[in-house]
């Protein structure tokens, strides 16, 4: 009988000490949607190491503008002018090129425009709140909208949740689906929220606030965020090293 | 001292929010003229091969409320378990079946669809095959992390005894919570239990 090769090494376990629990009971939801009993370890197999690939031609020519991509022509939205700008690589280091970001957020008032939204702050009439890039062959990506404003959510009597801009991103596998929220540097509300909370460890926190960046501020324009992310990596075996060239 | 290996953390998980379909499926909650369409809800761009199903079902909390704000992605393989993917090897994927879906549950009744295709035989990472399974991605208000689970077929029992997952699972009176029931040609129900009676298993891989 002759020796089969080892199958590939698959993706790095989470880390789910670094994650947010299921249950984090100060954010009210989590108590009645988390999972009692344990999750069931399993190795990633081709049906998690796949996944569904996006191409440019998917994109519209505003989809990264969400300045202009809801507005009347001629208009655009109100609200502080800002760049979101940042990287995708995995945790090995390696770019993640072609990854899907969609991002939605709300107005510069904190308000969403979402059926089930009631909050008294007004709609933007020139603001829908969603866009979506893919990454470039570096990983890089960048995108284009105004700040959005905190606003109060029915949590605890006085919760009101940071400014912040939720993410989702595909990577080249299912098992690297992750949505995450992005927060912006000096954001005196971020430790008071119970959804930032959540996440135990305080470095783990820092990941997801986002550096002003003057170096890429357009003058006169926008300002801009510096906004780094990474996925799950892939182990390698050394044969599979050689192969990718890595 | 050992050797430190320069790796990077993922990024931390945070919940969707109820807000997810502005986003994700912002034609559901009527913001129009921004994507044509949103994105998954067409898997099937031809004549594809194979049985074509379809999947509904909801998601319900740990007090049995039917949550309306879910957001649900599958990932399968097609009707000759290949899958639709740069990284599939064995064989070239039906061109006209993505493979990939995404779904908002219903924001009055909380139920889901998804129109595709019954899925072929993978095999597992020791050559073994697995049985026909979509693999099924859940986020929403309140889950702070997206959650992993597999869709099996109940009509696969054979398949389903020496399927290598559902074979190593301890808790074997847990299995049915995987498995869809046919309940008319070509429709499966598949009932996602957060918490509590009959909790879905999810998987951490």
């Amino acid at each position: 009988m002759k020796n089969t090769p080892e199958p590939h090494a698959g993706y790095a376990a989470r880390d789910r000490a670094w994650h947010p629990p299921a249950l984090h009971p100060p954010y009210k939801t989590s108590v009645m949607r988390a999972p009692s009993a344990p999750l069931l370890s399993l190795p990633t197999s081709l049906g998690e190491e796949t996944g569904p690939v996006f191409g440019h031609a998917m994109l519209g020519d505003m989809d990264h503008d969400l300045v202009h991509n809801f507005a009347e022509p001629g208009e655009s939205a109100i609200g502080p002018r800002i760049i979101v700008h940042g990287r995708v690589t995995d945790e090995m280091g390696r770019p993640v090129p072609n990854a899907l970001l969609e991002v939605w957020q709300a107005n510069a008032g904190g308000r969403y425009r979402h059926k089930k939204e009631s909050y008294l702050a007004p709609l933007d009439p020139n603001f829908g709140g969603c866009g979506r890039v893919l990454t470039d062959e570096q990983g890089f990506y960048e995108f284009r909208t105004i700040q959005p404003g905190a606003y109060p959510w029915p949590n605890g009597g006085n919760d009101w949740r940071p400014a912040h801009i939720h993410f989702s991103l595909f990577g080249t596998a299912f098992a690297q689906r992750l949505i995450t929220q992005m927060y912006f540097e000096g954001d005196p509300l971020i430790p008071h929220c119970p959804i930032v909370g959540a996440i135990p460890q305080k470095d783990a926190v820092e990941s997801l606030i986002a550096e002003l960046d003057m170096t890429r501020t357009v003058p006169m324009d926008a300002r801009a965020w510096r906004f780094d992310i990474v996925l799950r990596g892939k182990r390698q075996t050394l044969f599979e090293n050689r192969l990718e060239g890595l | 001292m050992t050797r430190r290996y320069p790796t990077l953390k993922e990024t931390p998980s945070q919940t969707a929010g109820p807000y997810v379909h502005i986003g994700m499926n912002p034609n559901v909650t009527g913001i129009h003229g921004v994507y044509e369409t949103d994105l998954g809800t067409t898997m099937k761009t031809g004549a594809v091969r194979g049985e074509e199903i379809t999947v509904t079902g909801t998601v319900t909390d740990g007090m049995g409320g039917v949550l309306k704000d879910a957001v649900l992605e599958i990932w399968q393989a097609d009707a000759d378990g290949l899958f639709n993917a740069p990284g599939e090897t064995r064989g070239v994927a039906d061109p006209e079946f993505s493979g990939w879906g995404r779904a908002a549950a219903d924001l009055q009744t909380g139920e889901y669809r998804f129109d595709t295709v019954k899925p072929g035989r993978v095999p597992w990472r020791d050559g073994r095959l697995q049985a026909p399974h979509i693999s099924m991605w859940i986020v929403a208000r309140g889950i702070n992390i997206g959650l992993h689970t597999r869709l099996y077929f109940d009509d696969e029992a054979e398949a389903n005894s020496e399927d290598p997952v559902l074979t190593r699972i301890e808790h074997q009176h847990r299995v049915p919570t995987l498995l869809a029931a046919r309940t008319a040609d070509g429709l499966y129900r598949f009932d996602v239990r957060l918490q509590g009676e009959n909790e879905t298993i999810f998987f951490d891989m």
